[in-house]
């Protein structure tokens, strides 16, 4: 499809409080106008109940409603089970939340909602951080990104896959998307709300002060994650995996995968990799674990 | 004219709970509240419980569910105890800053650790502060008459504001007993549709819980402070109606119980309320001026009540449930209500914490205690080995 | 917009929810309309929603709430939009 046919309805309004640049409403506005105006929306804490902007004023003409952190699943649920019980069933139940609400303090909520078989979207804009107190790791921060509380060396652990525990919960409708590819992302989310159950879609949201780079760049970091095979774009539908777009290029190997350095360079989180010298051996790591897990997911997907 | 019906509380709860119709219930299951959302359960596969009816998977996320649920406009129900209540704390505050009225059943019961499922009032105690409504009950008659009332109270547009109907572990919540069931039609006609003051719709799509600023917030609290004491006024009204209505009356904020001519007041909570009547009896027979007044509401909490009851008393208190480092909370609650207004003397009882027994036998040596004169402020009652 | 009377943190939509958010610009977005080819790539990721497409799919900015990110200019593959600092020149 082309971006012409995404409709020109905005159920975002400008002057919100994001920061310039943001992944966040760059998604919000595609989720929007996938879904259009018969939906509601649960948000946990995250940024977006800072870009809602200030009470007594919204930023967003959806209904909306935030609750606590690690709530977002369940809140849904409720929500879902009232408006199935009121015969309201054209109506599209969205949860969005943040890696750190999705793949840490909210997981048990999610689990227990996918299991429950929820009719519901949930969605997971990941900025691979916890943006909204101040840039701290989560459980989806990848190896050696710094972060507020870390010692210069950066995180010491690999971030989870988060796409692979969703799986195994069998539901009918899982993606992975990413900011800089509206047309996909767009028909991802129009795909889910077809689709009767639960359905999970997680979004590449590079974070320009999170990540510490330039506003201008946030598109092009999140195009680079997935050249660089450091995000991967694809659906599981009915227990079946299909990568697409330069995803499924690298998948098949038809293209070669751009060195993940040519992202984590630009990127401010990583400098120490490169200041005050090169960090060879650390690089090659980042570079190896990629390779390994683009290799296993040839042997489990192709 | 009313059925009879001869159960647990648990399954009397479930009952009353399901009559009044909730479009959700969301519960996770712990002892000894488990037989209320099993009793709840039954009720949905024979049908007779209409509403969708979630499992979820821990206390949090039934709390949320609700909160959710209640948020579109709906009737909510659920029920805990003791751990489940207290990983609910956040979600507790949730629903009453959003003025959703969820209503609940906790069966009051020690929290760990060690382990122990017999009953004590710590749990619900420590949820104090959240904005909920509290009652306590001392019968399974007056569980099932509670939780009608309570949608009723909680559903006003004068309170908008969630419920905890409170009773003890096994004391109640497993002991059977005969209550009498009015007629679906007599529920529904007592009992109104909700009308929600706001809800997620949407024609109107409002943003709920974003960011607030000091002086917005603090209207917020203001406004449940002025709808817990509305709440005050209307759970009498509610009481009366029912009293017409039903015939049965379990007081309002206060159950007052040979209260007129008491030289001495005893005040609890609970299944120990219900056992304080018997240790009335004992003691009136022994010639002592001494009445009852059973706290029903926790919050709001019924301060111009029991200061009347100070003017011509002595009170005397009994908790099942300690603030660490002060003392029971009931006693705390009680001076409070009395200070620079009554020349009163009150006595503040520990008891039955941990599920330890109270019996009246119990109760009346407590009392003779004060009357003699040989109790203090503050006493622990029936510490073994000390 | 039906106004619900009660006190609890219930919002209603508005535009310039934080304000003119235009005043955060340092850079500003000039858009060359001979050069634009109606791709409507800044269109679709602008963060602020702020770069307005027409019926012609032809495209205007909101600078009362435009925040200068930059990243219409960046993504314009024909460089019809570029960056000026604000108050040097129009």
């Amino acid at each position: 499809m082309a971006i012409k046919e995404i409709p020109t309805e905005e159920y975002y309004l400008p002057g919100s409080a994001a920061c310039p640049g943001c992944p966040a409403t760059m998604a919000l506005r595609i989720v929007f106008k996938a879904i259009g105006k018969k939906m509601i929306m649960i948000v946990p804490a995250c940024c977006t109940a800072v870009i809602e902007s200030l009470h007594p004023n919204t930023s967003f003409n959806i209904p909306t409603m935030n609750i606590a952190f690690e709530a977002a699943a369940a809140g849904a649920s409720g929500v879902e089970a009232a408006l199935r019980k009121q015969g309201k069933d054209d109506i599209t139940v969205v949860a969005w939340a943040g890696d750190g609400g999705t793949y840490d303090i909210g997981i048990q909520a999610l689990s227990g909602a996918l299991e429950r078989n929820t009719n519901f979207i949930y969605i997971c804009y990941n900025n691979q951080i916890y943006s909204n107190t101040g840039i701290q790791r989560s459980g989806a921060t990848p190896k050696y990104a710094a972060w507020t509380t870390t010692t210069v060396g950066g995180k010491t652990e690999y971030r989870k896959e988060m796409g692979e525990i969703i799986q195994a919960h069998h539901i009918p409708y899982a993606a992975q998307a990413c900011i800089s590819y509206p047309e996909d992302l767009y028909k991802k989310i129009k795909k889910a709300k077809e689709i009767k159950g639960p359905k999970y879609i997680e979004i590449m949201a590079p974070c320009p002060p999170g990540w510490r780079f330039g506003m201008e760049k946030t598109v092009e970091m999140g195009t680079l994650s997935v050249e660089t095979g450091a995000w991967a774009l694809y659906e599981y539908e009915n227990d079946e995996i299909k990568f697409n777009g330069i995803s499924k290029l690298l998948l098949e190997e038809k293209i070669n995968p751009k060195p993940i350095e040519d992202w984590i360079k630009f990127q401010g989180r990583f400098r120490h990799l490169f200041i005050p010298k090169k960090d060879v051996k650390k690089l090659k790591e980042i570079q190896d674990h990629t390779n390994l897990i683009w290799k296993r997911y040839r042997k489990c997907y192709l | 004219m009313n059925n009879v019906m001869i159960d647990t509380g648990n399954y009397i709860a479930a009952k009353a709970a399901v009559m009044t119709q909730p479009d959700v219930v969301a519960a996770y299951p712990i002892t000894p509240q488990t037989t209320l959302v099993e009793g709840i359960a039954k009720y949905h596969e024979t049908g007779e419980f209409k509403g969708e009816y979630i499992c979820v998977e821990s206390e949090h996320s039934a709390m949320a569910a609700c909160i959710g649920a209640s948020a579109t406009g709906v009737r909510t129900f659920t029920g805990t105890s003791s751990h489940g209540l207290l990983l609910m704390h956040e979600m507790l505050h949730w629903a009453a800053l959003a003025r959703l009225p969820v209503i609940m059943c906790n069966i009051n019961r020690v929290v760990g650790p060690g382990w122990n499922i017999w009953a004590d009032e710590n749990d619900s105690i420590s949820q104090r502060d959240t904005g909920w409504i509290q009652f306590y009950c001392s019968s399974n008659q007056e569980i099932f008459d509670t939780i009608i009332q309570s949608f009723k109270l909680g559903e006003h547009e004068k309170v908008s504001l969630p419920v905890m109907i409170n009773y003890n572990a096994f004391i109640l919540s497993h002991t059977s007993m005969p209550v009498h069931i009015p007629t679906q039609k007599e529920i529904n006609d007592f009992l109104p549709k909700r009308k929600p003051l706001w809800n997620l719709d949407i024609n109107n799509p409002i943003t709920f819980g974003n960011i607030i600023l000091p002086p917005e917030y603090e209207k917020v609290r203001k406004e449940m402070q002025e709808s817990q004491e509305n709440a005050k006024k209307l759970i009498k009204e509610i009481s009366k109606e029912w009293k017409n209505k039903f015939g049965r009356y379990h007081g309002d904020l206060l159950e007052l119980y040979e209260c007129e001519d008491a030289e001495y007041i005893l005040l609890s909570m609970g299944a120990i309320g219900a056992e304080s009547k018997v240790a009335i009896n004992n003691l009136r027979k022994k010639g002592l001026k001494i009445g009852l007044a059973r706290v029903r509401t926790f919050r709001p909490f019924p301060k111009e009540e029991i200061l009347k009851i100070s003017k011509n008393s002595d009170l005397i208190v009994i908790d099942r449930n300690i603030s660490i480092g002060m003392e029971g909370a009931l006693f705390s609650e009680i001076k409070a209500s009395l200070y620079g207004k009554s020349d009163s003397k009150v006595y503040g009882f520990i008891s039955g914490l941990g599920g330890k027994d109270v019996t009246f036998q119990d109760i009346e040596k407590m009392c003779e205690k004060v009357i003699n004169g040989k109790a203090n402020d503050l006493e622990w009652y029936g510490l073994e080995g000390v | 917009m039906k106004k619900y009377n009660v006190k609890t943190t219930i919002s209603y939509p508005m535009k310039g929810a934080t304000g003119k958010t235009g005043n955060w610009r340092v850079f500003r977005p000039i858009l060359n309309k001979e050069k634009c080819v109606k791709c409507l790539r800044c269109w679709i990721f602008c963060p602020e929603a702020t770069v307005i497409r027409k019926d012609d799919d032809s495209i205007d900015i909101d600078y009362d709430y435009c925040k200068g990110c930059g990243i219409c200019a960046n993504v314009c593959k024909i460089k019809a939009i570029t960056m000026k600092r604000e108050g040097i020149e129009k």
